[in-house]
């Protein structure tokens, strides 16, 4: 099925928020479609009628009792923070849409 | 930006049919959130109410709320939903600052409540039934604030601080079908689904549904179908509307535009807008990117959710009386006609007044203080009844008040001035204003007698029988206890006096 | 005292004939001594580890009883566990100096076993990679023979054995992570079953497929340790609540030599071409080994095992490239590119192209094509069946074979830098090993002797919850095979000293 292009391999990158350059750009067009050709295989199951399996244990109904449980402090919170200032963790800003 | 040109609303109903799709987002008022262990509480120092799994930290994981998903299991069965035998959250991938794993935890393709219904009441009593596609589980975002700039807005601020005590909540997203066929209307439906799905969830003592604070968010699909047109048109999603009367201006808004566009052959943009209260209008969002790639897989890290059949059945045990149910037992109950129901529906005063009536207040005493003082009240304030910051609660311990002799009806005024004023319990106002009936005869007759020694002539005309001027004397003394005494009181003490 | 078993050591520490300190001390010695050639620790912190160990000393002395059976014995953590109040780089440059605020259930457990942390070790970058090549910080060596890799992505826990710099280590298998590098370094690795491990403070790499399990240089050590970080965790929604299966049972149980009644299947689809002819005559030797044991011998057919690796090459990457987006420069971690101009979208973007090496960010880039609208049917969808097929073709193989077997890795350690140009080359080292992993079942690598001079493992697979079998099998043959071999495998790791 494949032959990824370098625009789809653009593509993927912005998805995944990678700043690639034009050179890995050609070097993973490559790869990928080495990759995906060679896991291609998989597709002869496609019209097969058989339920996926999402998780390798058959448990349901897992939950937990709304208690409040201690967390961590501010302090704790932004130790790691490249950023931040008023007890809040400071970004560049952020362009698009408000969620 | 190009002027806005608008069409007349007439117009557009006469030549369009709008197609509206309503999305609700309800904060549940757990006591933690979605997938771990933190408190879900309102206006909390930012970033105190936060763990290694709502930051999203490596190695992480979530936890599911069980109470969250009795909540909207009970939901699904307020709306006439089906409950899902077996689903799963699945993730929903798209980077954004506020989101910390970088997707959301969410159901997609298998919600847990699908296909129902509302029947919402218009004001002049009309039932339209809103069909429900679906309602699921995901959880909040954190929360961000744009910095620097001019306008303090998203586009040319500095740099964003964010807050991830919000990331995690419990929501409940509902979403309807699109509603059709409701011409003109359409505004007013919007509005009437929305407040009657407030009543619903308060009625569930599911969430505070409070829009003004975020914990009830809705989204405005709209799109209009030239009346000879076969297919749905071209949508917009108008967010950020966050009172019931922005719901019903913004759909309006989004028709008469929608409208003028189409009608000088221009097409519409599928796209986010944001809605304006200050000027009524909605603007464009930034466009997406591309077409979104949400990449939905099932969530590996949290089990499917199979509810037995039997918990849903105890579940659907404990749904309360719903509030169209409450309406139609409190007609009756209190022998009103439709159109004095319709009018209490209408001021949203009906639930008040029973959970009034509920916290004990006789009804008549509970339906006055709330269609009259506290109505004008709102009116003056500008808010729904609902809104005003008192509680059926407090109105009941008012009228108890009353009742006991400890205020009079001016008092009690007063009283409830303090308590909208945020100065606490109907009793702390009372003591803090010092508002309580004088009810010592001692006291009261030493102002009886003052007044009378002030006014001999007048004392005069009383002993000679002339009882009905004793008013001026009661008049002396209000004013000399500052209208806290019985004025019934003073005038037996004033005729016993002079007898 | 290096040499020493870690069931020895806790019994000698018991006993007071040592101090838990003099284990530790002993270990860090060799550290300092060795492991500027090998590179297995990304993290010693001496203190800490000392702190630890007189602690536990103080214990005994004060005739308290011991926090577990393996109270004041050392132990190295792979680096993707958090461990509050030391670094978690996940080999990666993007996490370089992080420190989590809490701990993973596993180093609690440890903690609470009285075990002594002597730090944290390398591993490709999130677990990616059979070789250990892929960690940002440099090459872990494989101590059989210095040019030579240690297996990945848990080399480093699986050197610092052979290198008698540990006599325990924890590590993480998603697709042959602990069995693999056990395999190639002599050692034994076991990929418990899924969900009765607590994957809490576990950085995901593949969520539906991370277990953490014991690496050590004898069965029983492992079935030890086992016991130390197995129960059910309610802080993990995919953590099992049954009992800890009865692995230290089992081994001694296996220890008396006997495996008669016990169905052992070789699984036809795991061997043959592409395997390394050494490789083919270590597993065959191995088979006659438990056959003299008494082990009745299958051969048993799974089909679907040559889908296995396909599919997990989809499974893993489409996780994980969504487990990885968490890693974007705004809460912790590496930010690069923050000028004051540039937006939240550009940081995020730069960071993770400088921050993530060219493995990861491949897999993230295959994961994010395998999940978009229009594949997801072709590719993910189409694996999770796959991931059905096999966990049939398991169901059915136990029907006839208590355990199943295979060789652990086709061919034994190749060459630092060898594979590193070719994805798929790399990735076939996982062939064997992915199976167990996609239906959840338990399983180990037992060294099975030597082809060239380098180790070779053996490849032993349960049914979930039964991973006691495959301990009970692994302890029988091991006892069996040192006999054989007038000695432990291990022993026979040539001197570092002499190799440098």
């Amino acid at each position: 099925m494949p032959s990824i292009s370098r625009d789809e391999v653009a593509h993927l990158a912005r998805l995944a928020r990678l700043a690639v350059s034009d050179d890995e750009l050609d070097l993973f067009a490559g790869q990928l479609d080495q990759i995906v050709g060679a896991v291609a295989a998989v597709g002869s199951v496609a019209d097969q009628d058989i339920p996926p399996t999402s998780h390798a244990v058959p448990l349901t109904n897992v939950f937990r009792a709304d208690i409040v449980r201690p967390g961590l402090t501010q302090a704790q919170a932004l130790a790691a923070a490249p950023a931040a200032e008023d007890g809040r963790f400071r970004v560049p800003r952020i362009l698009g849409e408000e969620a | 930006m190009t002027t806005l040109e608008l069409m007349d609303y007439d117009d557009v109903v006469a030549r369009f049919d709008p197609v509206m799709g309503l999305e609700v987002h309800v904060e549940l008022s757990t006591n933690t959130k979605m997938f771990c262990g933190c408190p879900t509480a309102f206006g909390a120092e930012p970033n105190t109410q936060v763990c290694p799994t709502c930051l999203g930290l490596p190695g992480s994981l979530p936890a599911l709320n069980g109470a969250a998903v009795q909540s909207a299991i009970r939901i699904g069965l307020a709306l006439n939903c089906s409950i899902a035998q077996w689903c799963r959250f699945a993730r929903k991938n798209y980077f954004y600052p506020d989101m910390p794993k970088n997707f959301q935890t969410s159901q997609y393709d298998e919600p847990i409540a699908f296909d129902g219904f509302l029947d919402v009441t218009l004001e002049d009593g009309e039932v339209v039934r809103v069909g429900i596609e679906r309602a699921h589980m995901e959880e909040d975002t954190g929360k961000s604030l744009h910095v620097g700039g001019a306008t303090g807005r998203i586009h040319g601020a500095d740099h964003s601080l964010l807050d991830y005590n919000r990331a995690g909540v419990p929501l409940i997203e509902i979403v309807t079908k699109p509603i059709t066929g409701t011409g003109a209307r359409a505004p007013e439906v919007a509005r009437a689904y929305v407040t009657a799905l407030r009543d619903l969830l308060k009625a569930l003592d599911v969430s505070d549904v409070r829009m003004d604070q975020g914990s009830l968010r809705c989204d405005a699909n709209l799109s209009l179908m030239a009346k000879d047109a076969a297919e749905f048109g071209t949508r917009t999603e108008t967010k950020n509307v966050n009172s019931l009367r922005s719901v019903e201006r913004a759909v309006r808004f989004e028709m008469t535009r929608q409208a003028a566009l189409l009608a000088s052959g221009g097409s519409i943009t599928q796209e986010t807008r944001h809605f304006d209260e200050a000027t009524g209008h909605t603007s464009a969002g930034r466009r997406k990117e591309t077409s979104e790639d949400y990449r939905y897989f099932p969530e590996p890290d949290l089990v499917p959710i199979a509810p037995s059949r039997e918990w849903v059945e105890e579940l659907r045990g404990t749904l309360p009386e719903m509030p169209w149910e409450r309406r139609r037992r409190i007609q009756s109950d209190w022998g009103l006609s439709d159109a004095e129901l319709r009018d209490l529906v209408n001021v949203g005063a009906v639930d008040l007044i029973a959970a009034t009536a509920d916290a004990g207040a006789p009804p008549a005493e509970a339906r006055s203080w709330w269609v009259s003082y506290l109505a004008q009240q709102a009116n003056s304030r500008g808010v729904e009844l609902a809104e005003l910051p008192i509680t059926p609660a407090q109105v009941a311990a008012v009228i108890a008040l009353v009742a006991s002799g400890d205020l009079t009806k001016a008092l009690a005024r007063e009283v409830v001035d303090g308590v909208l004023a945020g100065e606490g319990e109907p009793a702390d106002v009372v003591e803090k204003r010092g508002l309580k009936v004088v009810s010592d005869d001692s006291a009261l007759y030493a102002a009886v007698d003052e007044a009378l020694a002030a006014q001999p002539d007048v004392a005069a005309k009383i002993r000679d029988g002339k009882v009905a001027a004793a008013g001026a004397i009661v008049g002396a003394v209000m004013k000399a206890t500052k209208g806290q005494a019985d004025a019934k009181r003073v005038r037996e003490l004033i005729i016993e006096r002079c007898s | 005292m290096i040499r020493k078993t870690a069931a020895e050591l806790a019994e000698l520490i018991r006993t007071r004939e040592v101090s838990a300190v003099e284990v530790a001390q002993a270990h860090l010695d060799r550290i300092a001594e060795v492991d500027p050639a090998v590179h297995a620790f990304l993290h010693v912190d001496t203190e800490r580890a000392l702190n630890a160990a007189r602690a536990v000393d103080e214990d005994i002395a004060a005739g308290r009883e011991a926090a577990s059976p393996l109270a004041g014995v050392p132990i190295a953590v792979k680096d993707v566990l958090t461990m509050e109040g030391a670094p978690t780089t996940c080999g990666s440059r993007i996490l370089e100096g992080w420190q989590p605020p809490y701990d993973s259930t596993v180093v609690r457990k440890l903690l609470a076993a009285g075990m002594v942390i002597l730090g944290k070790t390398n591993m490709d970058e999130f677990a990616m990679g059979s070789s250990t090549e892929n960690s940002a910080f440099g090459t872990t060596r494989n101590p059989w023979d210095l040019d030579r890799i240690p297996g990945g992505s848990g080399g480093g826990s699986s050197a610092a054995l052979a290198a008698f710099e540990a006599p325990l280590a924890i590590g993480t298998d998603t697709g042959g992570s602990i069995r693999q590098p056990g395999s190639v370094t002599g050692t034994v690795g076991v990929k418990p079953t899924y969900g009765t491990v607590s994957r809490y403070g576990l950085v995901a790499f593949s969520s539906s497929l991370d277990q953490a399990g014991p690496c050590a240089r004898t069965v029983e050590d492992a079935a030890l340790l086992h016991e130390v970080i197995a129960g059910h965790d309610p802080m993990d929604s995919t953590s099992i609540d049954v009992p800890v299966p009865p692995v230290v049972a089992a081994v001694r149980e296996g220890k008396t030599g006997d495996l008669s009644g016990v169905r052992v299947g070789i699984v036809t689809e795991l061997g043959g071409e592409g395997y390394q002819e050494g490789v083919l005559s270590a597993f065959h030797e191995a088979v006659e080994q438990l056959r003299a044991l008494g082990a009745e011998i299958v051969e048993v057919s799974c089909p679907s095992f040559t889908l296995a690796l396909p599919a997990y090459y989809l499974i893993a990457p489409s996780e994980a490239s969504s487990n990885l987006a968490r890693f974007d420069a705004m809460r912790y971690g590496l930010r690069t590119g923050d000028d004051a101009t540039r937006s939240a979208e550009e940081v995020m973007s730069m960071t993770r192209e400088a921050g993530f090496g060219a493995e990861v960010k491949r897999r993230i880039m295959l994961g994010t094509y395998a999940l978009s609208a229009g594949y997801y049917d072709a590719y993910y969808g189409s694996a999770q069946k796959v991931r059905t097929l096999i966990t049939r073709d398991f169901e059915s193989a136990f029907q006839t074979a208590d355990v199943l077997i295979s060789p652990t890795t086709p061919t034994t350690a190749f060459r630092i830098g060898e594979r590193v140009d070719d994805p798929m080359a790399m990735y076939r080292a996982d062939l064997c090993t992915i199976p167990s992993n996609m239906a959840g079942n338990a399983a180990l690598s037992v060294p099975c002797g030597l082809a060239e001079g380098l180790p070779v493992g053996l490849q032993i697979m349960s049914p979930a919850l039964q991973d006691h079998r495959g301990y009970r099998v692994a302890a029988a043959y091991e006892a069996a095979r040192d006999a054989a071999q007038g000695g432990a495998l291990i022993h026979r790791v040539p001197e570092l000293e002499a190799a440098r």
